[in-house]
């Protein structure tokens, strides 16, 4: 069967500027590459063909296959060191909270070679317990282990001292204290070897072995799940009152000879580095982002903000299934034509035949010119979140899925991709395998869900907007998150309309800035999705192509953050819900999340606002007091997720609610944020509060705001070949948002 | 806790008839319990022609991954929605369900 993907290094592009594509292929000896332009995606029988137009570009063309390989699980790194290979004697320690003991051997920390039996290091073995591994190459190996397990989730102190004189092997696994009852008592156990280890050509390691070489990458194994504080190097053998004095934030002064290394996790949090305090100075770099911005071993409780106080957050959270860079080499590089229209884009591949034919797309975005704007309209691609979803695989593998969707779960060919490639990496909708959440996830990896055809999600359905704005025949550019991230309002300012796709769910500080000041100097902005502006984010400030979400206190959550553990690590911004932070997205769009439901969509019906002069260029020659109920997003403009004005939230007060939807089934239920306490009339047909609103509002400078509240709108534009009430009162709003006439703040009602 | 009553036929109806959209009470709480099934064994649905064929599966082995059934093949949602109500009647309950 042939296995077909790829990414891209790049999401937007300017002309003149590079994207390298990275290709694995495996089964036929070719593939092929295309470069088309995304023109409608594949919505069904209910919407427009799908349609694309191949680009004549100087990549286009057969490829050799090859398969690249994606080495996930984090670690962290320190790079081989003279001191390490002198070392006879020694004490490694640390505290650690295992969070998968019993399921393999995971390393700790160490330069234990698993490929070369080299080296020393302190693990669990596969019960769990604490083990110490020498080697003295292959096959002369001598372990020593504890023999009990360490409990899951606890902290514990563990050490191993070995000293080369005497043979003598010491491990030291010790519970530390708190408020939870518990039965695990503190073991310390002796053992013998003739064995000296000696030196290999891996690093030192936290959290995963070296495991040889993978095409110059360097290859681990047995990684470890679970958190690691205050990890320790000694060049003796230290009894239990040494290791305690070692243990301290900073090593007593009698420890200063004996100590090699002292790395403290709480330095350079945002960062990759990690930091050794003693003057050996063996600093290293953490590998595919392991979880900072963690409570460690001595967190009190009583401080939530890892700035406020790093020194409890001197953790790092491993895992094994942690990836930010699949590190691939380019296949093929497009470096943009000076001519190249600003639009959707994709590397089209495809390979193999008959049933084994595969076709994957690398969606790409070209921007136009920097500093220059080519049209008044722009279309902002949702890559934020797009990039939340890379790769969900919990939407197939939890069990309560379809019970908040209320109809069998559906998934593609795309979709089982990485069901059969763990590797791929998760969303930050999926929790590790350790149960915790994902809370950062990169774009530098294939994702199975970010294609135009298929299941209708996200960036598929997004391409509605894009099939709509085509069929106006209105020149637009494509703009994306990421611009708007680093370029705020700049980016916006030339710019009359700005039109969104389905589901603008994430935005960072920085993008909600630059789309606030720009509705604020005359901007238009149609809002075309439901639960928009929804998750406040952090990118990497030095990373590409990497966001961070945390989960925290409130929300419609696939996992809920650790307490303590909601500032976010890249910049230090609390995360969560911009609902929680002053900036509903009531503020900017007029609506805000109120429920989500998948078995099926409903329309809109006018209400008696719509009746206002204010309005009424957008129902010019739209009669129909029912809106909607057609599309190809379960049949209906209102659907998937809802969002509704709530003046409460901060809904503009002269906002004018023009349509609204109804008639909902049981599966929309209220969300979250909205149940303070629990009551039994939480779903549609129980609860008015749940329903799409069509709304309109102006803002200072002459500009509007058109809101639609719902993720299914967008499925109902092409209906009809765009002859429907959908798309026309979309295009009246279009047009009239492109003509300069300034919209007028209404006088407050008295 | 909430039991399946096999006699409740027309829940079933009602099911057959209108199988996306507002249900009944009590046929909401039937499928709160066909639809909070355990993953492991779970029915989906595989797009294997897109937005035109739906093949059965069932999720099976940890993580769990979809195993064809391709001897059931539909041609619509809601063919493939009834067909596994039944199935799921059966498991539950015991008994088939008198209807086609």
């Amino acid at each position: 069967m042939t296995v077909l993907m790829g990414y891209a290094d790049q999401v937007s592009v300017a002309p003149g500027e590079t994207a390298h594509f990275m290709v694995s292929c495996d089964g036929p000896s070719r593939y092929r590459a295309d470069i088309v332009r995304l023109i409608h995606p594949d919505g069904g029988p209910d919407a427009p063909p799908f349609q694309e137009e191949v680009i004549a570009t100087a990549v286009n063309g057969d490829y050799e296959a090859r398969v690249q390989e994606i080495l996930i699980g984090s670690y962290g790194e320190i790079p081989t060191s003279p001191l390490f290979d002198a070392l006879e004697s020694f004490t490694l320690q640390a505290m650690v909270w295992p969070t998968r003991p019993g399921r393999g051997r995971q390393a700790l920390l160490g330069t234990w070679s698993e490929a070369e039996h080299t080296g020393f290091g302190i693990g669990l073995d596969e019960a769990g317990a604490l083990e110490l591994r020498l080697g003295g190459g292959a096959g002369n190996v001598a372990t020593l282990s504890t023999g009990v397990p360490l409990m899951v989730r606890k902290w514990y102190f563990v050490a191993a001292a070995f000293d080369a004189a005497s043979g003598t092997m010491r491990l030291v696994q010790e519970p530390l204290g708190g408020s939870m009852f518990h039965n695990a008592s503190p073991v310390v156990i002796e053992g013998h070897t003739d064995l000296q280890p000696t030196a290999g050509s891996g690093p030192f390691l936290f959290a995963a072995w070296h495991g040889g070489d993978a095409d110059g990458r360097l290859r681990t194994s047995a990684h470890y799940n679970g958190k690691i504080d205050r990890p320790r190097l000694a060049s003796r053998a230290l009894d239990r009152a040494e290791m305690a004095a070692l243990a301290q934030a900073a090593p007593t002064a009698g420890m200063a000879s004996s100590t090699v290394a002292a790395w403290d996790f709480s330095r350079d949090i945002s960062s990759e580095h990690i930091h050794d305090t003693s003057p050996n100075c063996l600093h290293g770099q953490t590998v595919n982002l392991p979880t900072r911005a963690v409570t460690g071993h001595n967190w009190t409780g009583e401080v939530m903000n890892w700035q406020a106080a790093p020194a409890q957050y001197g953790a790092i959270h491993f895992h094994e299934d942690d990836i930010y860079d699949a590190g691939w080499q380019p296949d093929f590089t497009l470096t943009m034509p000076d001519d190249m229209k600003s639009g959707a884009y994709a590397a089209r591949l495809t390979a193999g035949e008959g049933t084994d034919a595969a076709e994957y797309y690398i969606p790409f975005f070209v921007r136009p010119p920097r500093g220059k704007a080519t049209a008044k309209v722009a279309y902002l691609a949702a890559t934020a979140t797009h990039n939340a979803y890379y790769n969900n695989v919990g939407r197939f593998t939890a069990p309560l899925t379809e019970l908040y969707q209320g109809r069998i779960t559906v998934m593609d060919g795309t979709d089982m991709l990485p069901l059969d490639h763990p590797e791929l990496g998760l969303s930050t909708y999926d929790r590790h395998r350790d149960g915790s959440g994902v809370c950062y996830s990169s774009r530098l990896r294939p994702a199975s869900n970010i294609r135009p055809k298929g299941r209708l999600w996200n960036y598929c359905p997004d391409l509605f907007v894009v099939g709509w704005l085509e069929h106006c025949g209105v020149d637009y550019d494509v703009i994306t998150d990421e611009d708007l991230h680093r370029e705020g309002l700049d980016l916006l300012r030339p710019y009359s309309v700005v039109a969104t796709g389905s589901h603008p769910e994430y935005y960072s500080k920085e993008m909600l800035d630059g789309m606030d000041a720009w509705t604020r100097r005359g901007g238009r902005l149609m809002y075309l999705g439901g639960n928009g502006f929804y998750w406040r984010i952090a990118y990497h400030p030095t990373l590409p192509g990497v966001m961070e979400v945390r989960r925290t206190e409130d929300g419609t959550r696939a996992w809920i953050a650790e307490v303590g553990e909601y500032y976010m690590s890249f910049t230090g911004e609390y995360g969560g819900m911009w609902r929680r932070q002053k900036r509903p997205p009531n503020h900017i769009a007029g609506v805000g999340f109120i429920s989500q439901g998948f078995d099926a969509s409903a329309p809109y019906r006018r209400t008696a606002a719509a009746a206002d002069s204010r309005v009424s260029f957008i129902f010019d020659g739209v009669e129909d007091d029912v809106l909607g109920d057609f599309g190809a997003m379960l049949g209906g403009a209102a659907g998937l997720e809802l969002d509704c004005y709530d003046a409460k939230l901060g809904s503009p007060p002269h906002a004018l609610v023009v349509a609204s939807s109804e008639n909902h089934s049981n599966v929309y239920e209220l969300v979250a944020e909205e149940v303070a306490v629990s009551h039994n009339a939480t779903d549609a047909t129980q609860n008015p509060d749940i329903r799409a609103d069509m709304v309109f509002f102006e803002t200072p400078g002459g500009g509007a705001v058109f809101s639609t509240g719902s993720i299914a709108y967008v499925g109902s534009l092409g209906y009809n070949g765009f002859d429907n009430n959908i798309a026309r009162l979309t295009t009246n709003v279009l047009n009239r948002f492109l003509d300069p006439e300034p919209f007028e703040m209404p006088p407050q009602a008295v | 806790m909430f039991k399946i009553d096999p006699a409740r036929v027309d829940l079933a109806r009602e099911f057959k008839a209108k199988p996306y959209g507002e249900h009944s009470p009590d046929l909401q709480a039937v499928l709160t319990v066909m639809r909070g099934l355990p993953i492991e064994g779970k029915h989906v649905l595989v797009m294997t022609e897109p937005h035109r064929q739906w093949t059965l599966a069932r999720m099976t082995g940890r993580p769990p991954k979809p195993e064809l059934l391709s001897n059931h093949v539909f041609h619509s949602l809601e063919e493939a929605e009834w067909f596994v109500f039944k199935l799921r009647w059966e498991q539950i309950t015991g008994q088939p369900l008198p209807l086609d």
